[in-house]
Parts: C-alpha cells; structure tokens; sequence
C-alpha cells in the first residue's frame, strides 16, 4: 500500500518511536525480574518506579495509586468486580447505555448472575440524562462506572458530576478513561470523588497488551488477578516490563505534548468536519451539540452504508471505522448510534476519523478530496438517494 | 476485516448494470433502508420472452453490492422460468463465495429477483404472501423456509446469517428453530450422505458423484471431466472434450459441477480447472 491516511486512533495508535527506544533494552540486556533480590533485577524495579512516576503524573495521581494491567478490559473488569466483591451487600451497578463493550457486556454479565443493572440513557447529541442517573443510584448501589468519553463520538461526560452523585449515596466511582487519556487533562488530586479509573496504553502510543488500574487510596478493592505480591497485591502476575517502561514513556510524551498537541489536531478534526459537512450534502455530525474530544469526528452520511464507504476508502489507504451494521459482525448499527436516537437514514453511513499527533494537514487535505466523490457515487447506486424516502418500514430496533 | 474474493471486490468496485430499466417489465424491491441493505431490481423481456436487459440499485455494504451486480449478470438472457430457478447459491457461486456471515446478501438478490419476477406476472411477491416470523428485520416465514430448505440450514445461527431472521432482540429463535426442523423433516436426510464425513469417505463420494452423476451428463454433451486432486475443500479437475473450448465452461463448472457436488458431498466445496 502506497500511502496511508490513519485515522483510526480511537481503534488504536501508532507506537512513538521514543517509546519502542526506551522499552528496548528491557527484552535484551536488562531482562531481570523486578522482584528478585539482586541488583540486576532492582534496576528493573527502580525503572518500574519511574515508569508509575509518570503514568501518576499525567492523570495527577500519587504513584502508589497505579496498578498495572495488561489491558483497559482487564482494568474494567478488575475495577467492576472488585468492587462488587468488596461491597457484597450491595447489589447495583449503574452505567450508561453508550459504554465500551469490556463495561457493557461485562455489566449485562454480571446481571444474568443477579446483580441490578441500570443504563442511563442519553440525548440525541449523547449528552448523560443526569436526572436519571440521580434516579438510578440507590443505597443498594455498589458502582457507578460512566465512561469518561465515548469512544464511537468523542462526546465528554460531566465526570465530576458523576462521581458526586455515585458518593452522594455511598457507592463507588469508576471511569473508562480509555479515551480520554492523553488527549484531554485529567487531574485525579483536583477530584474526590474518582475512586478507579482504566486507562489503555495502545490508545495512547504505547503498545497493545498494557493498561492502567487508578486505585484511589483508601478504596476498597478485591484484586481480580489473584497470585503473586507484586503489584502491593492488587494484581499478580510478573510484570510486563517492557510493555510497563512503553506506557511510562508514552505518559511522559503525552504530558509534553497536551495542550500544544490538542490544539493541533481539534484544527485537523475541525477542518476535516467542516470540508465534509460543505461538500456532502446530508451528512451529519453525531454528538455535535455536545463537549467532544479534540480528535474524534463521527459523521453520518445519509442514504449509504458504512462498510461500503469503509471499503472505498481503504482502497485509497485511508483508514477510518464504521458504525454501520455490516462492519461489526452484527446486523444491527452501533449501539451508541442508537442510543443517542440517530435516525436509521444515517446510522448506518457513519464513519469516525479519529486523528492523533501523527496526522498532518496534507491528510487533511487528502480525506477533503476523496471522501465527497466516494459517497456520490455510491448515492448514484443506491435506491433512496434521488427520491430521499425509503421504502420497508421501521425494524423494531429502531424503535 | 471481512474476507472477500476478489471477485466480490472486482463487482464492489466496478458494478455491473447499475441504475434503473425505463418502463420496465418487472420492478422488484426487497430488503430495507432501516435494516441497512435494500435493492431494487428492474429488467425487460424482449421479443423472445427472454431478459433483455436487468438493472440495480442497491443500499447496503460490498457484498451486498456485488451480489446485485451478478444477479444482473447471471439473468440476462434467461426466460422468466430459467430466472426463477437461480438461487441465492448461484449469486454466491458466481462471485466465488460469500463469507458465512454475508449470505443474506446473496438471499437478498434472489429475494428481489422473485419479487420482480411475480411483478411482471401481476402477482404479489412471494415474500410478502407470509406472516412475519422476525419483526427487527421484517423477515417472513417463507423468505426462512425457503433459505432453509434452498441451502440446508442447521441452526438458527445460519438462518441469522442467510436472512437477518433473528439477528436483532432474538426473541424469534425458537421459531426459527422450529421451521428448520419442519422443512428438514419435509426434506429427509439427503441420499448418500452421512453427517460427518472423514477425509477418505468425502474424496470416495466425490470420485463416485463425479463418476455417476456429473460425467454422464457432460458426456452427453461430448465433454468430459477428470478428476485430478482434492485439496482440502477444494476440488480440481480438469475439462476435456468439448467442454475444453467452451464458452460456458466456467458456468458449467460453478453452476453444474460444483452446485452437484456441493449437494451430494458437502457444502464447502470449492471446483476449480486445472489447464
């Protein structure tokens, strides 16, 4: 493939030169076990140090508040049920109806074995219904876990809000933070109420295989890997120490870089709005009245399918996603399109471009010319364009 | 990533006969908007009775594109009762395979292609003539039995996969799972075939199907074919004969040879020519 135009950093990232630098030498000369009782393996422990140093330091929490997992599933999971198995007299868990799979299906699980399960709904620009979710959290809560931004639309949640109504009522605070991190501040010594928060490092130029558990001191918290020591005991297990020195410097970078970076780039996704919204005609930002993160651009084309325009665009080495049906091995679209109400004309013709710090304006510039002629000829061939109605009705998730 | 021939892709980027037939004899329109694939098929006969001309439109993703553009091929030139008897098999079989999870695209085009077919006879199209099994996909008993009966389906899984029936709140499983007992009740256990095969039992059934079935009948025409390999799914032989210079040898070998032995053997196979 000649050239390629990723723009699918949501799914996952390119990982920083920088980064594969400093992890290197710990697969080869400095392989030692940071638990053993020699010094070749206390170098290792003393660079783990540094390395929660600086994961602690981009989110402004203490060091000894980070747990490292090898996944932001395994730290949702990890957060979800140790949570449940630390407070067994209460039996809620409420969440959102937007969440990341690794929540959901892990919540919609945990409610086949008899927990409650609430999910809050949200507006048509995915905006949290905080009255329900006032509604929602009882004493018999255990977790309310609300992703900090959607991973599909970019939308931002009230995070502070969230929490203070999960503490309002005893119950404990978790956050997806998958997303979120490194592209938009966040400052665990500014909250009180954040008790657990997952972060991912492939999301984040790290590599795939390494995530985060935020622990607030004083939570309480049954580990879900259960082994060895290491970890103070929240998750056994060898660590992961290249993958472990990666994230710390991926961290590093990304604390660097914020604010410079996010400007940078919420030109890019403007742009890239702005060019298709001017030149499609139908086409529609999803979550546009809503806070969203600078780099996500989640934008329905009406009366064409997703996979389609994925496929056209792939051919040009453009990588984006789709919320359509076809391309999630489900029939149905996405469930976060649906939630917000988007309506089936356009569900099934969104794409998301999600930019990094990788992406310049000639990418820009290259998606501004290829997109608007790709949807017009697929518009040629499909029947509802020229006469903009549809025939077949409404299935009932649509409803 | 879904795993497409190149033949899916060659049709996904360059369809055939797309747009609208003018005053045309038969309007076929099946599928949905809302349900994410939908297609509109129109053609005209000509003076001999036959399909003189076939056009799509169609919403939906690649495959669904691609199996609307070789619908049109594959019925070009055929009389109304030729027509009918095309399957979604041979939509699939013509573009070298559909994955699994994409069938009901291929069902989608002989779908439309008997709604326009009943349109042009001034009949309701048969679809529509059913009650409802699947209310998410407005999917009806008929359009279920047929693609049970028309590619032996097993589970419910399969109907999801060749109809969308099921795929959405999957409150009409036990439906489902009802009609295919009916239909394969109705059908019986095909000749010949046992339920699992091992590998020495499929190659002895496909020289013995090949032998009986499938020579005799190219015989006839002064062809002939030889068996050379079998790899795995893939069945390799080699067209003698007549059938060496044929025009319509490839048809012959996907819609004849391997729609035979897909019958009588099992549903994988793949024929392909040596030369």
């Amino acid at each position: 493939m000649a050239r390629v135009v990723y723009v699918d950093n949501n799914a996952t990232t390119r990982v920083a030169d920088e980064v594969v630098a400093e992890m290197l030498p710990y697969f080869t000369e400095l392989y030692g076990n940071p638990s053993s009782m020699h010094e070749f393996g206390g170098q290792v422990e003393h660079k783990i140090a540094q390395s929660r140093a600086r994961v602690a330091a981009l989110i402004g929490a203490d060091p000894s508040e980070i747990v490292f997992t090898s996944c932001g599933t395994e730290s949702d999971n990890a957060a979800i049920r140790g949570t449940l198995e630390s407070w067994p007299d209460r039996k809620g868990i409420v969440t959102t109806r937007v969440e990341h799979p690794a929540v959901r299906n892990l919540c919609r699980h945990l409610a086949r074995q008899g927990h409650e399960l609430v999910e809050v709904p949200v507006d048509r620009d995915g905006r949290l219904d905080m009255d329900r979710l006032r509604q929602a959290v009882t004493e018999n809560t255990a977790i309310v876990s609300v992703m900090w931004a959607n991973n599909e639309t970019g939308v931002v949640f009230p995070i502070e809000e969230c929490s203070a109504i999960a503490h309002a009522k005893g119950a404990v605070f978790h956050t997806d933070a998958v997303q979120a991190v490194g592209k938009i501040p966040l400052n665990m010594a500014a909250s009180t109420n954040i008790d657990l928060l997952s972060l991912s490092g492939h999301k984040l130029h790290a590599p795939k295989g390494i995530g985060v558990l935020y622990i607030r001191k004083g939570t309480r918290f049954a580990p879900f890997v259960v082994g060895g020591h290491q970890e103070s005991g929240r998750r056994g297990g060898t660590e992961n120490v290249p993958y472990i020195v990666g994230l710390g410097k991926a961290c590093e970078l990304a604390q660097a870089n914020l604010k410079a970076e996010r400007e940078r780039v919420r030109r890019l996704r403007d742009r890239i709005e702005a060019g298709l919204l001017s030149s499609v005609p139908n086409s529609i930002i999803n979550g546009e009245g809503a806070s969203r993160l600078p780099n996500t651009a989640s934008v329905s084309f009406e009366y064409v399918e997703g996979e389609a325009i994925l496929l056209k665009l792939s051919k040009l080495g453009i990588c984006a996603s789709s919320g359509s049906a076809c391309t999630s091995g489900s029939l149905e679209p996405s469930h976060v399109l649906r939630a917000m109400g988007v309506p089936f004309t356009a569900a099934h013709g969104s794409i998301r471009f999600s930019l990094s710090v990788y992406n310049t304006e000639e990418d820009v510039d290259f998606i501004l010319a290829e997109v608007p002629p790709i949807i017009a000829r697929l518009r040629e061939i499909s029947p509802f364009w020229k006469k903009r109605t549809a025939w077949g009705g409404t299935p009932s998730y649509c409803r | 990533m879904w795993d497409y021939t190149e033949k899916v892709k060659e049709h996904f980027d360059n369809p055939r006969n797309v747009g609208e037939v003018e005053s045309p004899d038969g309007v076929g329109e099946v599928g949905s908007l809302a349900c994410g694939d939908a297609l509109r098929l129109t053609f005209k006969l000509g003076e001999d009775k036959r399909i003189s001309e076939a056009k799509f439109q169609t919403f939906g993703c690649a495959s669904a594109i691609a199996s609307s553009s070789a619908l049109t091929e594959i019925i070009k030139g055929m009389t109304l009762e030729e027509a009918e008897r095309v399957t979604n098999q041979d939509i699939a079989n013509y573009l070298g395979g559909l994955p699994e999870k994409k069938m009901h695209c291929s069902v989608m085009g002989r779908e439309a292609l008997l709604a326009a077919i009943a349109n042009c006879r001034g009949e309701k199209a048969p679809h529509e003539e059913s009650d409802v099994v699947c209310q998410c996909f407005g999917v009806t008993r008929k359009e279920i039995e047929e693609a049970v009966r028309l590619n032996r389906l097993r589970s419910v899984e399969q109907v999801t996969n060749y109809t969308k029936a099921g795929g959405g709140c999957g409150s009409c499983h036990e439906e489902i799972g009802r009609i295919i007992e009916r239909v394969l009740a109705e059908q019986g256990a095909p000749e010949g075939q046992p339920a699992r095969l091992s590998n020495i039992q499929k190659m002895k059934l496909i020289e013995k199907t090949l032998e009986r079935e499938i020579k005799p009948a190219l015989q006839a025409d002064g062809g002939d074919i030889e068996l050379i390999d079998i790899d795995g799914a893939k069945v390799l032989v080699a067209l003698r004969g007549t059938c060496r210079a044929c025009a319509a040898a490839e048809v012959t070998l996907k819609q004849y040879v391997e729609q035979k032995l897909r019958e009588l053997v099992s549903p994988e196979l793949i024929v392909e020519e040596v030369r």
